[in-house]
């Protein structure tokens, strides 16, 4: 007998959208004890799935056919009020973003009361809210119990939002992306505690991730989705080593393999950019309030050569960033010296450091945000030549030229960012960056807000630009997998230090820092090698 | 808010208040002395004789014959001793007539600014909750309507409204004249009387809360952490109450402080048409008759008012919201 059933599950999108069904006819079981991966990339129905299960889809998409049971009571045929008695008692979720997740006004402990004392167990809300805090190994349980949630860091939160989820020790968990926001230790550890947790109460757990290192890691057995249908589904190792279906099959193509690239040509040896004591501090408060101080980069020395690309890699907070904007100016470190060709940039005004503004262009993390919605794309990429004094026609034309270059057709010349996809816009971005003809190119974690296929071919199209224009590459990413397969040698930020550098191949097979082994062996599915097809 | 913080924080800010009201005080005396007219001329022409000597007589007499600063420096000295001058229309220090009318003045805004509050917000979250309905498309007529009427209309329709058609309401003043109640019926007159003004200078501002409140319920009503209540089960009532209600209070208890301030500056117009006898009126009278000394000490009293009321926002906030860092 099945924990959870869905069978022919259908829900309608509002007209107007891309496909008439947000999912259409999904079949999918859950038993108890068993971990059910969902796969599939953003707005291929994972999340409408769980939202149904739960009761908790938007008025806007309605249920048009389909049924679920959870154990013997069918789900689609309670009442609201019904749906919500179950809720929270007999299934629970998590969610994907810590920050946003929980209450800011509540007392983390009165959160987790709350799950209990709504279904009617209030009077043990005292003794259990310690309890479950303890379970999910967080320190001090009473001490975080008065906390408000701004006070706990991301993977705190995730623990404190399982804790609650747990409360009433449901049959089936429903977790929709828990670890897409943390940090890569972080999310090893919420992993494992999921896991742990899960065969120690014996729940059936519908876990929902784009990334296929995560079902290689924790899952039972694998449903892939794609638009709004389930593609394929089997046993995790099955699925994972043996893909039937294309989509499947492209999937997992895609997964950074984590293998360095083949060896290219010995870069040459002039320096391009150095590093020397660079530091920056930031400061907080003054005046009357005592002075916080956070040193977001220091003892980060590192040098580029010519045609090399360096891989900044670290978890969040680790000043990789920070680091990146120093070069740029973005952000002015107090000390040390921005050596370019040997020029220090440091010290240089405003005027006196344009003309290198032009040879060092940044490509940023997220595409919706670093693209003004309010300019075509032309002009977008043609606005930085244009400042440097080139002429307008011939800055227009280059931008088409890059377009194409991005491989993206001239059409998108008149059109506004809004009218692309996240890739798309990620290739613009490049583009923009390109047309300064840069001679460095800072990429911060340029693929991180992208879909797994998406990724694959930007940064195939970076491999690409890189090796036709001979550029130099600092490359920031908190992900250790794309780092090796893109970067020839790897820098590894902890606490606003480089602690550990050097060549990608000896960083991933030799590590000497005790920081890198920790996030090598938080890489999830480090023991899965992607099939090749 | 770290409790044990308290009172650094109090002690900080109300040191910064009083530099602000300081430096309100010494601005209102120039801005003053900077508008035209005489009062010594005022009050000669008012008694008749206006030859030069006895308006060289009043200005001894006032003090206005004296170099600028020193009229500065002898105010400001005043001030600080809380005695505010002495009003030679009224014959009365000034200090005890702002007394007399503060309280009048306070329960008009005070009353007002309950009434904006509670229906403001009730209004909001009911048409929030029922976005897209009837009854959200009435109650964001209604706020709009009276969100663009200026307030002296709205007065004095109430007026011709309640007191000349139906003749429920008194139009004017703070109780019956020469009735001599006592108790209980002295409070019921007080509340006959108050009805009118109080609504005519809170419905612009129920206006505003019921916007404010409807727009950001709506938005934290798509939150998160809204969702995560749903969740866990918590019933639909209560998600309203503790989960999206409380957050969406934020901005509204910022607006608040603002109205708060603005209240006692908002109550001349309406003391003025209900006849009212509270500061707003006392501060009109003033200035018809260029009595310098009420002006400025109405002024005083009200800026006072408008920094207390900053302080207490902040404390609320910080109260309310935890993630205010009080330093």
């Amino acid at each position: 007998m099945s924990l959870l059933r869905v069978e022919g599950l259908t829900v309608a999108l509002p007209p107007g959208g891309d496909r008439p069904h947000a999912v259409e006819g999904i079949d999918l079981t859950v038993d108890p004890g068993e971990i059910v991966c969902v796969v599939g990339e953003s707005g291929s129905g994972k999340s409408i799935t769980a939202n149904a299960v739960m009761g908790l889809l938007p008025k806007t998409l309605p249920r048009k056919a389909g049924r679920i049971w959870l154990g013997e009571t069918e789900l689609t045929a309670q009442s609201p009020e019904q749906l919500r008695a179950l809720r929270g008692s007999r299934m629970a979720m998590i969610f994907q973003e810590p920050m946003t997740a929980l209450n800011p006004l509540m007392r983390v402990g009165d959160q987790i009361a709350e799950a209990l004392s709504v279904h009617g167990e209030k009077r043990r809300a005292r003794d259990r809210v310690p309890e479950l805090l303890a379970a999910v190994n967080l320190p001090d349980p009473a001490a975080i119990a008065r906390a408000h949630p701004f006070r706990l860091s991301g993977g705190q939160r995730q623990r404190v939002m399982i804790a609650m989820a747990l409360a009433l020790e449901p049959a089936l968990l429903i977790a929709d992306e828990p670890t897409t926001a943390l940090d890569v230790t972080t999310q090893m550890q919420i992993l494992r505690l999921v896991r742990e947790i899960q065969s120690r109460k014996g729940m059936g757990v519908m876990f929902i991730t784009h990334d296929f290192g995560v079902v290689a890691e924790i899952a039972d057995r694998v449903a892939v989705m794609q638009r709004g249908r389930i593609v394929e589904q089997g046993a995790a190792a099955e699925v994972l080593n043996n893909p039937r279906h294309d989509y499947t099959r492209a999937l997992i193509a895609a997964v950074p393999h984590g293998a360095p690239g083949e060896a290219r040509a010995a870069v040459a040896t002039e320096t391009v950019l150095e590093a020397r004591g660079v530091a920056k501090t930031y400061t907080r408060g003054g005046w009357f309030g005592a002075r916080a101080l956070v040193k977001a980069v220091h003892d980060a020395d590192f040098t580029l050569k010519r045609g090399e690309t360096l891989g900044l890699v670290g978890e969040s907070g680790s000043g990789k960033s920070t680091l990146a904007r120093c070069v740029v100016d973005l952000v002015r470190p107090e000390a040390g010296q921005m050596l370019f060709h040997g020029q220090d940039l440091r010290p240089l005004s405003r005027s006196a450091r344009k003309p290198f503004r032009k040879r060092i262009q940044m490509v940023f993390q997220d595409p919706y945000a670093s693209l003004n919605p309010r300019r075509r794309v032309g002009e977008i990429i043609a606005e930085g030549p244009i400042t440097h004094g080139e002429a307008r026609e011939r800055a227009l034309d280059r931008a088409r030229d890059l377009l194409r270059l991005v491989k993206l057709d001239d059409g998108a010349m008149d059109r506004f960012p809004h009218e692309f996809s996240g890739g798309q816009r990620q290739r613009i971005g490049i583009a923009r960056a390109l047309a300064m003809e840069p001679e460095l190119l800072i990429a911060d974690e340029p693929v991180s807000a992208l879909d797994v296929s998406v990724q694959a071919q930007v940064l195939a199209l970076l491999a690409e630009i890189r090796a036709r224009l001979g550029l130099t590459m600092l490359f920031i990413t908190h992900d250790l997998r794309v780092a090796a397969q893109v970067c020839d040698r790897i820098a590894v930020m902890q606490r606003g230090a480089i602690v550990e550098q050097g060549r990608t191949a000896d960083v991933f097979g030799n590590p000497q820092h005790s920081y890198t082994r920790a996030l090598l062996d938080s890489i999830p599915g480090r023991g899965w090698t992607p099939p090749t097809f | 808010m770290d409790p044990a913080k308290l009172p650094g924080f109090l002690a900080q800010r109300l040191v910064k208040a009083a530099i602000v009201v300081l430096a309100i005080v010494v601005c209102n005396f120039f801005l003053i002395h900077a508008a035209p007219g005489d009062p010594a001329s005022v009050i000669a022409g008012q008694s008749g004789a206006a030859d030069e000597r006895f308006l060289q007589q009043l200005r001894t007499q006032f003090g206005l014959d004296q170099p600028l600063h020193v009229q500065l420096w002898i105010y400001v000295k005043g001030v600080l001793t809380l005695d505010l001058g002495f009003s030679h229309r009224q014959q009365m220090p000034v200090s005890t007539l702002i007394m007399d009318r503060l309280p009048a003045t306070l329960l008009l805004t005070g009353a007002a600014f309950a009434f904006a509050i509670t229906l403001g917000i009730t209004l909001g979250t009911l048409a929030a909750r029922r976005v897209g309905t009837w009854a959200d498309s009435v109650i964001t007529v209604l706020a709009l309507t009276f969100y663009a009427t200026p307030l002296f209309w709205v007065g004095l329709m109430l007026v011709l409204f309640f007191s000349v058609w139906l003749e429920w309401l008194p139009s004017f003043g703070m109780m019956s004249v020469g009735a001599n109640l006592a108790g209980l019926a002295l409070v019921l007159d007080v509340a006959k009387h108050l009805l009118l003004p109080a609504l005519t200078l809170g419905l612009f501002y129920m206006a505003v809360y019921a916007r404010l409140t409807r727009a950001t319920m709506l938005e934290v009503a798509d939150q998160d952490f809204v969702k995560t209540a749903r969740a866990k089960g918590v019933p639909e009532g209560q998600v309203v109450r503790r989960h999206v209600l409380r957050n969406a209070l934020l901005p509204v208890i910022t607006f608040a402080g603002i109205q708060a301030g603005q209240l006692i500056g908002g109550s001349i117009l309406v003391e003025t048409v209900f006849a009212w006898p509270g500061i707003g009126r006392l501060a009109f009278e003033a200035l018809l008759a260029r009595d310098y000394p009420v002006l400025m000490g109405v002024f005083f009293a009200t800026s006072v008012m408008v920094v207390l009321f900053n302080l207490l926002t902040d404390l609320l906030y910080a109260v309310v919201d935890p993630r205010v860092e009080v330093a």
